[in-house]
């Protein structure tokens, strides 16, 4: 090596204690909306992460304190554990974890070498396997009826290990399912009639707080310069633009506001955390704007049109497919050079 | 106030100037043994012309030039040649390098200086030639011989020239001191320049704000000339030639070409400061200024060092503390390079000589895989894409290389210094640039053994078409007639072998022989015109550099056929 050691002190392991950092005020607003379902979720998967990791590091050869202490397995599993519905049967979490960490991350080769986010792939797999438990998420505390609560600690271990019942009641539609389900109802009707929306502040009940917790957190990272403003911007942008399109006056064929999509599901989180891994996005100025907007475009259309009430995860796979080739043609005119170099050109003849 | 463009990319490393700053320009003792390089510019290295036992005179010339962008070298100092052979180099490849080896005598006796007593009586060609008799090759750097910089052949008029003393690498003061203490010896120099290209070019200084003292200095020294002096905002490598000719004048330097080639001369104000020295005072280049700096110096200051100062006498100088010592660096601390050792002389583009301590600079730490944070990409100033480079650079695909530009890559090391995963990543530019550099030799070798067999081919074919026309017009000539033959004079073996021994004696090749070499020659020169052509046309769709070079091609092989055609008709005539 012949360059100095003169560097800026920012540093990878740096970067992901900001980014666990910035998680906590979603996670915290989760855990208040949905009880100790939540940090069981991401205490499971950060033992699960940690654990595949290292012996995938071991089966590969690699060093494995060094690789672990980077904190990107543990970046993966808390998006995870955020992620995946709380009270979830164990095995669900741990296959996810797992898929994750060996298919998505240490199968392509490790850090910085996946196409995908590997979060995403896990969440991605056990949606489609397990449809049933995936899509049994709680009430949120501010509906619960007086007196009633999120299943305590015990309860709630029990219920993760053991698999038993949730307590009817406590289950709930998210508000994308219940905006999805509204069957010929006029934005307005649905919105005097379901509690999810009538006792919200401003979005949907619980998922609100949700949403503002993880956009307070991607201000934090925003600010502290872990990532640029373009793809979250974009994704943000293009995602309202499409609602506001689609949003035909409130009436029976809309699919909901800008502030709704906003603030509802996984919007914020994916804008924050998901969208701006740069493993596995655009990584030019302009290829993250393309990136961002793709995605925000891809969230609203599964949202409207799709199967599923929010497909973030799918948005964001589909666009990281779709990353190279985007910064293969988003790249920035070379200084000096009067035109862009870009795209597929042939293989020059020897 | 001039415009200033802003440049692409840039970082904002803590400038650690100040430490070297306090004290002025200091000569230091006169080292035992000077070792002077014969390779300190770049072209190729100079051949030696003195021996070893011979003594050598202050300013008498030692190594002259070998070949084209060659800069002569000069003594440092009086004393005896002890020594020309290999020795180590503070050089980017570590490769060691032909030094002449002086043991000085102490009595600094100088050879003739041609000084001068009004240089304006001289004209352009003549100042140039002091200039290069001078040995005078970029001190910022590059070391690309200033008389060729000065005499761009076939090139636009030269409109503005640039002198670049923005000096942004952090530590690095060497140009700094020289602008406050010798202003006005470098105005005399600019003013030089001006007077070489005729008074009419645009003179700019181009200056980073962080420098007050130097600018007042400047300001004081030029106040009565047309010079502008521009202020920069400070940022790391505004000092790149590309990067100040475009935050100067707003043009970009197309990749490849030389500034010259868009009517600008860029400068470096310590080459500036060695042409007055040059001209006015008859002084070749044999010391210039260079900071010694870093944590493990007692003093931290600038030298007026003597071209071929082992490294180590400065550190002595300025009391370096071995046991604190991390890494001994030449050059600043983002672009500069490990030296494999502190016996390396100091040269003509050697301008800083960290010494940082321990705790200055980390330890590097180990290097994590690349993120594609691409952060790299954002401080680039050639916006590049680092991280695509880098990964291409790792499988060893050139095509993909050439193909991210990695030849436009200034090698700045911004990259280095931002990314989170303490990747070296210029380290691996160097080697792709290398590789790609080997491989086009070998490939450009081999074409050119094909063109020449090509051409071999061709001309064969060409003389064996002509022969049998010949026979067929003979025999269409000789058929009609009908007429007896004519007697074919026979020959004696005497007169024949008179004739080869008249043929030996007179070396001198016959008319028609030359006629016939010419002819040779010209069919050549077309058939080299036609494939050029034809090349040309194909690259319709190639970059406009690429094609520019083939056009160049054309034209060259234009001329030479021209030229050869010329000299056919006067051999002909004549």
């Amino acid at each position: 090596m012949m360059s100095p050691a003169a560097r800026s002190g920012q540093s990878t392991e740096n970067i992901m204690h900001w980014v666990l950092l910035a998680t906590l005020p979603g996670g915290l607003a989760l855990t208040w909306q949905f009880g100790w379902g939540v940090p069981i979720n991401v205490l499971l998967c950060s033992l699960c992460a940690l654990a595949c990791e290292a012996m995938a590091l071991r089966l590969r050869g690699r060093p494995v304190g060094f690789h672990l202490r980077d904190c990107s397995a543990l970046v993966t599993a808390i998006f995870l554990g955020l992620a995946l519905p709380p009270l979830v049967p164990w095995w669900v979490v741990a296959i996810a974890c797992s898929c994750s960490i060996i298919i998505a991350k240490q199968l392509y080769g490790g850090l910085g070498n996946n196409p995908c986010n590997p979060a995403m792939v896990g969440y991605a797999t056990v949606l489609l396997c397990f449809p049933e438990q995936m899509s049994r998420w709680l009430t949120p505390q501010t509906l619960l009826p007086e007196g009633l609560y999120q299943p305590g600690l015990w309860q709630s271990i029990h219920l993760v290990i053991g698999g038993g019942d949730l307590i009817d009641g406590i289950t709930g539609a998210t508000p994308l399912e219940v905006l999805k389900h509204k069957t010929g109802l006029m934005i307005e009707q649905v919105y005097a009639s379901e509690p999810i929306f009538n006792r919200a502040s401003w979005a949907g009940a619980g998922w609100e707080w949700v949403n503002l917790g993880f956009l307070a957190g991607g201000l934090l990272l925003l600010r502290k310069g872990i990532f640029s403003w373009h793809a979250p911007l974009m994704m943000l942008v293009s995602l309202s633009l499409m609602a506001l399109f689609y949003w035909d006056a409130g009436s029976s064929a809309s699919h909901g506001s800008p502030l709704f999509h906003l603030f509802s599901g996984a919007s914020m989180m994916g804008a924050f955390f998901i969208l701006t891994d740069p493993v596995s996005s655009a990584t030019s100025i302009r290829g993250k704007l393309i990136y961002g907007a793709m995605i925000g475009v891809l969230v609203f259309s599964i949202r409207s049109w799709g199967d599923y009430p929010d497909a973030l995860a799918f948005a964001i796979l589909l666009a990281n497919f779709a990353a190279p080739t985007i910064d293969r043609y988003a790249a920035p005119r070379t200084f000096g050079h009067s035109a862009k170099r870009n795209g597929v050109r042939p293989e020059e003849d020897q | 106030m001039s415009r200033i463009w802003e440049t692409p990319g840039g970082i904002y490393p803590p400038a650690n100037k100040r430490q070297s700053l306090s004290l002025p320009i200091d000569y230091p003792q006169l080292p035992e043994r000077l070792v002077v390089p014969l390779d300190q510019h770049a072209g190729r290295p100079c051949r030696a012309c003195v021996e070893v036992g011979q003594q050598v005179l202050k300013g008498e010339l030692i190594g002259v030039v070998d070949g084209a962008l060659g800069a002569a070298v000069h003594a440092p100092s009086s004393g005896t040649v002890t020594a020309i052979e290999p020795r180590p180099a503070g050089r980017l490849s570590g490769r060691p390098a032909r030094c002449i080896e002086i043991a000085t005598d102490g009595l600094e006796r100088w050879t003739r200086r041609p000084c001068v007593a009004d240089y304006r009586q001289m004209s352009a060609p003549q100042l140039v030639d002091r200039i290069a008799q001078s040995g005078i090759a970029g001190m910022g750097g590059g070391g690309f011989p200033t008389a060729a910089k000065l005499t761009p052949n076939g090139l636009p008029p030269i409109a503005t020239i640039i002198v670049n003393a923005t000096e942004c690498e952090p530590y690095v003061t060497a140009d700094e001191s020289l602008m406050r203490e010798r202003a006005c010896e470098i105005i005399q120099g600019i003013d030089i320049l001006a007077h070489i290209h005729g008074n009419r070019a645009r003179l700019v200084i181009g200056i980073e704000q962080s420098k007050p003292e130097a600018l007042a200095a400047l300001r004081a020294a030029c106040a009565k000339s047309a010079m502008e002096i521009v202020e920069i905002p400070r940022k790391y490598p505004s000092g790149g030639e590309r990067q100040l000719i475009y935050a100067l004048t707003g043009k970009e330097l197309p990749s490849g070409d030389i500034p010259a080639n868009i009517g600008v001369i860029c400068i470096n104000v310590a080459t500036v400061y060695a042409i007055k020295r040059a001209v006015i005072d008859g002084e070749p280049l044999i010391s210039r200024v260079v900071t010694v700096t870093g944590g493990a110096c007692a003093t931290q200051r600038n030298y007026q060092a003597l071209i071929g100062t082992p490294i180590k006498h400065l550190l002595r100088h300025s009391g370096v503390n071995n046991n604190r010592l991390n890494q001994l660096i030449m050059g600043g601390s983002i672009s500069g390079f490990k030296l494999p050792s502190d016996e390396v002389p100091v040269v003509k583009t050697s301008y800083c000589i960290l010494a940082p301590d321990i705790d200055e600079f980390a330890p590097a730490p180990p290097e994590r895989a690349c993120i594609r944070c691409g952060r790299c990409a954002e401080v680039c100033p050639a916006s590049l894409l680092p991280q695509q480079l880098l990964w291409h650079a790792k499988a060893a695909n050139h095509q993909q290389l050439e193909e991210h530009n990695l030849v436009d890559c200034i090698e700045c090391s911004a990259c280095n210094y931002v990314c989170p995963s303490h990747i070296p990543l210029v380290d691996y530019y160097r080697a792709g640039k290398v590789h790609i550099d080997a491989a086009r030799q070998v490939k450009s070798n081999a074409a050119q053994a094909r063109q020449r067999f090509e051409f071999r081919q061709l001309r064969l074919a060409r003389l064996e078409r002509e022969q049998s026309q010949r026979r067929a017009a003979r025999r269409s000539a000789a058929v009609p007639s009908n007429a007896p033959r004519a007697p074919v004079a026979r020959l004696s073996s005497a007169d024949i072998i008179a004739a080869a021994q008249n043929r030996a004696a007179s070396k001198q090749p016959t008319v028609e022989q030359t006629l016939d070499k010419l002819q040779r020659n010209i069919s050549t020169l077309q058939n080299r015109l036609e494939l050029a052509e034809q090349r040309l046309v194909a690259a319709s769709d190639d970059p406009l550099n690429k094609q520019n070079s083939l056009r160049a091609a054309v034209e060259g092989a234009r001329q030479k056929l021209q030229r050869a055609e010329q000299r056919l008709t006067e051999q002909a005539h004549g």
